[in-house]
């Protein structure tokens, strides 16, 4: 299988704080990867490196065996790499379809273009997207008066629409009532299958991740600390002592300092 | 040497008053979030009301009680002012309450006008203080060195309340999340009065304190208010120790440039802000700003639509009637080509103001910019004026991309203030460079070419490019590139993850932006005939802010609507004496009755009783 994204010894430091310690992994095409962990763990540092937010103190991103590394979020999501965030991230002031469309235009590299309306642009385009999430119904909804779980689902339509190689999903699910989790992670691992996308998404909810992932790394104190099937982690027993089965995030002489 | 120390000594004396009131905005600002124009007007107040005291109360005593009193007085002036004009808006959108704040220095100009007449008095000596005493040769006030001794302590006294009270703490904790302290229980309504009367107190000692070395008049409340902006600006919002640093550094580098360089003391002041700022863009030692932090966000905007059929004729309509006013008479048509011109300056701001969330304090420099090139282009180079008129805008746009380059990278306060700065910078270049452009005296004798001379033609000019520059501006709005920018506006974090570089758009909105504020200036400076420094002044950029507020920043039509408006009412007012007093309470009036501004209250009010359908749900 070919290899859409390689990670090469990614470390992330805050000052004395090594959020991120020498990470190295690769996604495959059409893969759907879960990288789960405690709070703390370095998962959204991960991500925002990925993604262009962060710098990372070293290590490098490949993409397609292109270095991703150093360029800004917007030159990364041109190569083909879309995103959803945890704390959803959409404009206020337009209505869901327009939402949409707002990332056609900037696809199809027309933002500073003065002279057409802006509402009437790949207007089909957007509502396809816009039924693909199930979103067609609310299109013309001020996006500031979206439910929660809505928001989620229109992002996924806008992280979806330069056709992206690789969509990079930061707690999908959070926040949602528990069947619109299992719809949302079913609608994204359609997608998947039908468009060859790969997908790196974390995520707390174990039911969604057991159910839908295809392969799940584990993250501790910025370490990978298993990677592997379902199966394999889930049996795991390193990673049910700091995530699954009752563990701690603190090791057992530091929690008596803290008791 | 001893010259030297002894300007140093007074620089770190006129410190003194400028770091109370300096020190007085930034505590109102850093809780609640108001830009309080009124604050000079505080000072004034403390000025004139310490003077007054000062007549009563004698001797030593007398006058230290008169400075602390005067305090007191105009903390409960301030207390008065929040109470009844800002209490009721506090929910309007940011920056909405500093369009209150003016009206509120216009009633105070007038009340102290009719208070103490139209005289400049001369502050009296402090009672004990009032020789010299020698350092190195040179003479030096005793006030001044008991000035010098005073600030520190009331330095440290603010400092004090600040870090190691109860009080202070919760100031401190609003200024960093009001939702949570007022979970908490803390009756935010009376913290906020409560640091009005404290910012306001500050604000009239300052006043006062300063009537020995300088005295009082009508115009010193606008005099200061710049100043201690940038110096609130430069020690960076929120920080006490950060406003007396600049203070010291702003009045230290003012003296030696009254004396070593006096073409600088206009611009002085502005050069620093803008170096610092851009070293430092929150000030030497403020904290960075984020947007909504403070959980002052107000009301989700709502989705824009492009004018409908019923919509499409009554702009018609207007442009017809508007065509017929020459059959009015000149005085109409002068007037209504004065509202166009305004109007589209006002659009102009609006534009990157509204949609954008770039607050802009220095848009008159791309007025006053456009109608300067044409006006140059003229007197020096004997340029056609059709040509003139069409290189005004592009010389504005040239200032705008230069200007815009250095600002864009700052947000909010900052943003507004730098813009502030080299709007100053351009207006202290035309006013001192008097060879070149006639400095104060402003250049006279620009008129339009022959086939337009005359109110009537001219007027059409007017309504052609004026009208066609709002439309314009009203239909980028709606194309990709006004999506772009309310985009960047809405939220940059997702707008730069979808591949918008929201800088760039936002650089070029506000050369656009620049760009047809230049237009409304040529058009202004063929319709005068003459130009004058004043149309790139502060008070002009703030007469384009207060507009749109006053008509509604949230929707396309405010700028023009409230531009009309206030030209209207200023051209009727100022026929009489107290003008400012009643235009002030008018002002007052609107921001109150109608917080969404004139066309957003009107379209809420049409909404609710079913004349206008909801945007907010959509058509189906």
């Amino acid at each position: 299988m070919t290899e859409v994204l390689k990670v090469k010894n990614l470390s992330k430091s805050f000052g004395g704080i090594h959020a991120v310690v020498n990470l190295s992994f690769s996604v495959a095409e059409g893969e759907l990867l879960a990288l789960i962990g405690p709070n703390g763990a370095g998962k959204t540092t991960c991500f925002n490196m990925l993604m262009g937010q962060l710098k990372p103190t070293s290590g490098n991103v490949f993409l397609h065996d292109e270095n991703l590394s150093g360029l800004p979020p917007r030159k990364i999501w041109r190569k083909g790499v879309g995103r959803t965030f945890q704390i959803t991230a959409t404009y206020q002031s337009m209505t869901v379809v327009e939402n949409v469309q707002m990332a056609l235009i900037s696809h199809h590299r027309r933002c500073f273009s003065i002279l057409p309306f802006a509402h009437q642009l790949y207007r089909d385009e957007a509502m396809e997207l816009l039924q693909l999430v199930g979103m067609e119904a609310q299109s013309e909804r001020a996006c500031a008066i979206l439910a929660y779980g809505d928001l989620k689902r229109l992002e996924l339509a806008i992280a979806l629409c330069h056709e992206p190689t690789l969509l990079l999903m930061d707690e999908p699910t959070a926040g949602m009532a528990p069947r619109e989790r299992i719809e949302l992670m079913q609608l994204t691992s359609d997608i998947v299958r039908d468009r060859r996308i790969s997908v790196l998404f974390t995520e707390h909810d174990m039911d969604v991740v057991f159910a839908h992932s295809h392969r799940i790394m584990v993250l501790n104190r910025g370490e990978l600390i298993a990677n592997g099937s379902v199966e394999s982690i889930r049996n795991d027993a390193k990673v049910q002592e700091v995530y699954l089965g009752g563990g701690t995030l603190f090791k057992n002489d530091e929690e008596q300092t803290y008791a | 040497m001893g010259f030297i120390v002894a300007q140093l000594l007074t620089g770190l004396a006129n410190a003194a008053a400028l770091f109370l009131v300096a020190s007085g905005l930034s505590l109102i600002f850093g809780v609640t979030r108001i830009v309080n124009f009124a604050h000079g007007s505080f000072y004034m107040l403390g000025a004139f009301v310490g003077y007054s005291l000062m007549q009563v109360l004698p001797g030593f005593i007398g006058f230290w009680a008169s400075v602390v009193l005067s305090g007191v007085i105009v903390g409960v002036i301030g207390v008065i002012v929040e109470i009844c004009v800002l209490r009721p808006i506090y929910k309007a959108p940011e920056l909405f309450q500093l369009v209150a704040t003016f009206g509120v220095i216009l009633v105070i100009q007038d009340l102290a006008l009719m208070t103490w007449g139209p005289v400049d008095v001369l502050g009296p000596r402090a009672p004990g203080l009032k020789g010299i005493v020698r350092i190195l040769g040179e003479p030096v006030p005793q006030y001044d060195l008991a000035l010098i001794a005073i600030t520190p302590f009331v330095l440290f006294g603010l400092w004090f309340l600040l870090t190691k009270t109860r009080v202070g703490i919760l100031v401190r904790a609003a200024t960093q999340d009001r939702e949570m302290v007022s979970a908490l229980g803390v009756n935010q309504a009376w913290l906020f009065t409560g640091v009005f009367f404290l910012g306001s107190a500050l604000a009239g000692v300052g006043g006062a304190i300063q009537l020995p070395k300088g005295g009082a008049d009508l115009l010193m409340d606008f005099n200061i208010l710049t100043t201690i902006f940038v110096v609130v600006v430069i020690g960076g919002m929120g920080s006490l120790p950060g406003a007396y640093i600049a203070a010291v550094l702003i009045s230290v580098l003012n003296v030696f440039g009254v004396s070593y360089l006096p073409q600088s003391t206009l611009v002085l002041m502005f050069v620093v802000m803008a170096v610092v700022l851009m070293v430092k863009p929150y000030g030497l030692l403020g904290r960075e700003e984020v947007a909504g932090e403070h959980g002052q966000v107000g009301e989700p905007e709502r989705p824009i639509k492009p004018a409908g059929y019923r919509g499409r004729i009554f702009v018609g309509i207007v442009i017809a009637l508007l065509a017929a006013v020459p059959f009015l008479g000149s005085f109409a048509t002068v007037l209504t080509t004065d509202i166009i011109i305004f109007c589209l300056f006002a659009a102009s701001l609006q534009f990157i103001l509204g949609l954008g969330g770039l607050n802009s304090f220095g848009h008159a420099a791309y007025f006053g910019g456009g109608a300067y090139v044409a006006a140059l282009l003229v007197r020096s180079a004997g340029t056609p004026m059709e040509l003139a008129f069409i290189l005004a805008p592009l010389g504005a746009c040239m200032a705008a991309v230069i200007i815009g380059w250095f600002c864009i990278r700052l947000t909010g306060i900052y943003f507004a203030m730098l813009t502030m700065a080299f709007a100053q910078l351009l207006w202290s270049l035309i006013y001192q460079w008097d060879k070149f452009t006639g400095g104060d005296d402003g250049l006279v004798d620009i008129w339009p070419a022959a086939w337009l001379s005359g109110t009537t033609a001219y007027f059409y000019l007017t309504l052609v490019v004026g009208v066609g520059g709002i439309v314009f501006l009203r239909h980028v709005a709606h194309s990709p590139f006004g999506y772009a920018l309310r985009a960047a506006r809405d939220s940059s974090r997702q707008a730069e993850a979808t591949g918008i570089n929201t800088k760039r758009v936002q650089w070029a909105a506000f050369a656009f932006a620049g760009a047809l504020a230049g237009l409304a200036g040529g058009l202004f400076v063929f319709s005068k005939g003459s130009i004058f420094p004043t149309e790139l002044e502060i008070a002009k950029s703030f007469d384009a802010i207060i507009v749109i507020f006053l008509g509604g920043v949230k929707t396309l039509s405010g700028a023009v609507v409230g531009g009309a408006t206030l030209e209207v009412a200023r051209d009727f007012l100022t026929r009489f004496e107290y003008w400012r007093l009643i235009l002030g309470l008018m002002i007052i009036a609107v921001v109150i009755l109608s917080p969404d501004g004139i066309v957003g209250s009107l379209r809420k009010y049409a909404e609710r009783i079913g004349l206008l359908r909801e945007m907010v749900d959509g058509e189906q």
